[in-house]
C-alpha cells in the first residue's frame, strides 16, 4: 500500500458538485503536478460531508483541517502554504460568529453529532469497495452468514430496537421475523429509496456517500428472512446516487459479496436497481410494489401486508435506506452497543436534513431523543441575524409543525406524535417570523393534491376541498366556519383514506391550526397576513414578491 | 395497427426482458434514446411486452417523468421543495417565466425553453435552486442571478 503524507478529502456530494467542486479539484490536481506533490498528496472524492451550504468542502488529514467554499483560485495558496509549508490557509477555515475553527473536531456542527448511519459518508471514496472494506465493511455480512443462524440475526435486530427510518417507525426485527415465518421458496428484500418528501435528502446522501452499507444491510436481511433477491427502488431524480449504486453492485459482485455462494457459503443473494418515474405515492410500500411490477403506482389495500404477499405475490421485506445502513453496525457491534444511543423506545440515531431559515443547513445525525433546540441552535448555529425561530416542520407533507414553546421536545417516535406531528423520514425545515403558517399549510396541501394518485375518494376529492378553503382564507375571503370545516374534513380524510399518503395529508393543516390558529383568524377577520406573505384582497402581488426578496 | 421497427426499444427489451414487469424500465430507456414517447413507440412496446395499449398509456400518464410530446431544448427545473419555497423559490420561478413569456410548465413558442416546477432537487443547502437540463444545478439564487443563468443558455 502506498503511504501518503497528506490525504485531501474533497466532498463530491451532489450539492458540493453543484457549488463548483469539480473545478476546484481540477485546479488542485494541476497545482500538485506543478509542485511535484502527486506522490505525497492523495486526493479522495468522498460522499456528502453534511454542511452542504458551505460547500464545496475539503478536509485535509492528518490534522483534519476543514476548508469551506473553496474555489479554483484557492488551490495555489492551499498547496503552497498548507501542503508545502504546513500553514493552513486561515481565510478559508470554518467561521462562525467571528470565531475560526481550524479542524473538523472543533466545529460545533460536527462535534455535536453522533455518526452511525453516516459513519463513512465524507470519509471514504464511495466508488471504491476496498475503502469500504478497509473501514470494516462487509465484516457484519461475513459474521452473519458464517457464525450466526438466521434466527440469531433476527434476534439481534429485534433486541436492538431498531425502528423503520422511513417514517412510520415499525420495528425492523419484527418485520423480518414475520417474513422469515412465511413458508415460501421465493422471498424479496426491497430497499425503498424513493425519497420524495420535499426538503429531505438523507437517503440520497447515504446512497451517494456510502452505497455499500445499504447493499450489506440488504444482504444480511436476505440471509435472515430467506430471500435470494433484492431490489433497490430509487427515484429517477437522483442520477448520481444511481451511478454510484451501479458501481457498488458491480464491485460487490466481482468481490464475491453479492451473487451466488457468497463468501463460499451456500447463501446466494443478488440486487437489482429499479428506477421510479416521478410519482411521490410510490414511496408508499404497496404502491412501490405495483411500480416494481411495471404498473401504475397505486396503493393496494392492506392486509395482506407485503411480508405476506408483496412483490410478484411473494413475501417481501421493504426497508428504508437509512434503516438498512444501520444493520451492519448492529450485527457487528451488537444490540447493546446500538442501545447506548437514543432512548429506551427509540434507540439509535436519526439523520435529519436541516434546511430553511437556519445558519448552517445540511445533514445532521443525532441520537434519537435529542432536543429540537440542540439541533437548531447548537448544531445549526441558530436563526440568521435579526430573525427569530417560529416553527420547525417535520415529516414533510405528512407531518406538522413544532412551535417555539416546544423547542425542548426530545425528537423521537413517542414525543412527536403527541405534538401532532411525526418523525417522518427526516426533513427538518426551520421557519422564522417571515413564514406564514397558513401559506405553509397550503404549500403542503398543494403538494398532496398534485401527488394524490386518485384511487380513493377521500384523498382525491377531500384534499382538493381543503385546498379550496385554504385558497379562500389566504385571499381574504375566508369565514370562521371554514376553520371548523377544515378540521372536520381533515379528520375524515385521515380516517378513511386508503394509504399513508391520504391518511397523513391533512396533518400540515391540522397541526398549524392547533398552534397558529391566530394566524388563520387574522387572515379571516382582519383580512391581513401577519407575515406579509399571502396577497390578500386589494394587495398587489408585487408586494408579496418584494417581501420574499427582502426575506 | 402495423408497428414499425424501433431498434432503441428492442435494445431496452433485450436488456430488461420481454415481460410485463419490464414496462417502466423500458419506457425509461426509450425516452432517454428518443427524447419522448411517440404513439407508434407505445404501440410497439405494447405488442412486444404483451400489455394492452390502454395499460401502457395508463402507466405513461401516471408518472410525471414520461413525456408524450417532444420536450423543449432546455428544461429549467425550478425547485419548489419546502426549503426553496421558504427561501424565495417562487420569486425565482416568476422571474424566469416573465423573462420567457410563459407560464410554469409551458414551452416557449420556438420550442427552446420550458420552465417546470419540481418538488425538491435535494439541494436544500443551496436553496433556492434550479436544475437546467437535468444536470446543471445552480443554487443560492436571486431572481437576477436566475436570469443571468438563463441568458447563458439563450
Amino acid at each position: 500500500m502506498k503511504i501518503y503524507r497528506i490525504h485531501a478529502l474533497i466532498c463530491a456530494g451532489a450539492q458540493c458538485l453543484a457549488a463548483g467542486g469539480n473545478g476546484f479539484e481540477d485546479a488542485l490536481k494541476e497545482e500538485l503536478k506543478k509542485h511535484d506533490l502527486t506522490e505525497e498528496v492523495n486526493i479522495v472524492e468522498t460522499g456528502c460531508m453534511g454542511s452542504c451550504q458551505l460547500g464545496p468542502l475539503m478536509v485535509v488529514y492528518p490534522e483534519g483541517v476543514i476548508y469551506t467554499k473553496v474555489k479554483p483560485d484557492d488551490a495555489k495558496e492551499i498547496v503552497e502554504e498548507h501542503f508545502l509549508k504546513g500553514r493552513p490557509v486561515k481565510r478559508l477555515l470554518w467561521k462562525q460568529e467571528e470565531k475560526q475553527f481550524p479542524t473538523l473536531n472543533d466545529v460545533p456542527f460536527f462535534a455535536k453529532q453522533t455518526k452511525i448511519v453516516l459513519r463513512n459518508c465524507g470519509i471514504i471514496n464511495p466508488e471504491d469497495i476496498t475503502e469500504y472494506i478497509a473501514q470494516g465493511g462487509y465484516e457484519a455480512l461475513a459474521k452473519a452468514i458464517t457464525e450466526m443462524t438466521r434466527e440469531d440475526v433476527i434476534k439481534v435486530v429485534k433486541d436492538s430496537g431498531l425502528r423503520g427510518r422511513g417514517g412510520a417507525g415499525f420495528p425492523t426485527g419484527l418485520k423480518w421475523e414475520l417474513a422469515y415465518k412465511q413458508n415460501s421458496d421465493t422471498k424479496y428484500i426491497i430497499c425503498n429509496a424513493d425519497e420524495g418528501d420535499p426538503g429531505a435528502y438523507m437517503d440520497r446522501s447515504v446512497l451517494e456517500g456510502d452505497p455499500h452499507s445499504v447493499l450489506e444491510g440488504m444482504a444480511i436481511a436476505g440471509y435472515a428472512v430467506g430471500a435470494q433477491k433484492g431490489y433497490i427502488y430509487i427515484r429517477a431524480e437522483y442520477p448520481l446516487a444511481i451511478k454510484r449504486l451501479e458501481i457498488a453492485i458491480k464491485q460487490a459482485r466481482a468481490s464475491g459479496l453479492l451473487g451466488k455462494n457468497i463468501l463460499g457459503t451456500n447463501f446466494s443473494f443478488d440486487i437489482e436497481l429499479r428506477m421510479g418515474a416521478g410519482a411521490f405515492v410510490c414511496g408508499e410500500e404497496t404502491a412501490l410494489i405495483n411500480s416494481i411490477e411495471g404498473k401504475r403506482g397505486e396503493p393496494r389495500k392492506k392486509p395482506p401486508f407485503p411480508v405476506e404477499k408483496g412483490v410478484f405475490g411473494k413475501p417481501t421485506v421493504i426497508n428504508n435506506v437509512e434503516t438498512l445502513a444501520n444493520i451492519p453496525v448492529i450485527i457487528e457491534k451488537g444490540a447493546s452497543f446500538f442501545r447506548k444511543f437514543g432512548t429506551e423506545k427509540s434507540p439509535g440515531t436519526k439523520v435529519f436534513a436541516l434546511a430553511g431559515k437556519v445558519n448552517i443547513t445540511g445533514l445532521v445525525e443525532v441520537p434519537l431523543g435529542t432536543s429540537l433546540r440542540t439541533i437548531v441552535f447548537d448544531i445549526g448555529g441558530g436563526i440568521p441575524e435579526g430573525h427569530t425561530f417560529k416553527a420547525a416542520q417535520t415529516g414533510g407533507p405528512s407531518g406538522g409543525v413544532i412551535p417555539a414553546e416546544h423547542l425542548d421536545v426530545p425528537m423521537d417516535y413517542e414525543n412527536l406524535p403527541q405534538l401532532g406531528t411525526i418523525m417522518g423520514s427526516g426533513g427538518l425545515i426551520i421557519m422564522d417570523e417571515t413564514s406564514c403558517m397558513v401559506d405553509v399549510a397550503k404549500f403542503f396541501l398543494k403538494f398532496t393534491v398534485d401527488e394524490s394518485c386518485g384511487k380513493c375518494t377521500p384523498c382525491r376529492e377531500g384534499t382538493r376541498q381543503m385546498l379550496n378553503i385554504l385558497e379562500k382564507i389566504t385571499t381574504g375571503n375566508g369565514t370562521m366556519e371554514d376553520l371548523d370545516r377544515l378540521e372536520r374534513l381533515g379528520n375524515i380524510i385521515k380516517l378513511t383514506s386508503l394509504c399513508g399518503l391520504g391518511q397523513t395529508a391533512p396533518n400540515p393543516v391540522l397541526s398549524t391550526l392547533r398552534y397558529f390558529r391566530d394566524e388563520y383568524i387574522a387572515h379571516i377577520k382582519d383580512k391581513r397576513c401577519p407575515s406579509n406573505v399571502c396577497s390578500m384582497k386589494g394587495e398587489k402581488n408585487e408586494r408579496k414578491v418584494l417581501n420574499r426578496r427582502l426575506a | 395497427m402495423e408497428a414499425k421497427n424501433f431498434p432503441a426499444v428492442d435494445m431496452e427489451i433485450r436488456k430488461w426482458g420481454a415481460k410485463p414487469e419490464s414496462l417502466i424500465q423500458v419506457l425509461h430507456g426509450t425516452q432517454e434514446a428518443l427524447g419522448y414517447l411517440p404513439k407508434e413507440v407505445l404501440v410497439y412496446i405494447s405488442e412486444k411486452l404483451n400489455i394492452p395499449l390502454s395499460k401502457v398509456y395508463g402507466v405513461v400518464t401516471f408518472y410525471n417523468f414520461f413525456k408524450l410530446t417532444k420536450d423543449a431544448d432546455h428544461v429549467i427545473m425550478t425547485c419548489m421543495g419546502t426549503a426553496c419555497y421558504v427561501k424565495g423559490g417562487e420569486a425565482v420561478l416568476n422571474a424566469l417565466c416573465e423573462k420567457l413569456g410563459i407560464k410554469p410548465n409551458e414551452i416557449t413558442k420556438d420550442g427552446k425553453f420550458a420552465v417546470r416546477i419540481v418538488r425538491c432537487l435535494g439541494c436544500c443547502g443551496l436553496a433556492p435552486a434550479i436544475a437546467v437540463d437535468g444536470k446543471d444545478i445552480y443554487g443560492k439564487l436571486t431572481p437576477e442571478k436566475a436570469i443571468e443563468i438563463l441568458e447563458r443558455y439563450m
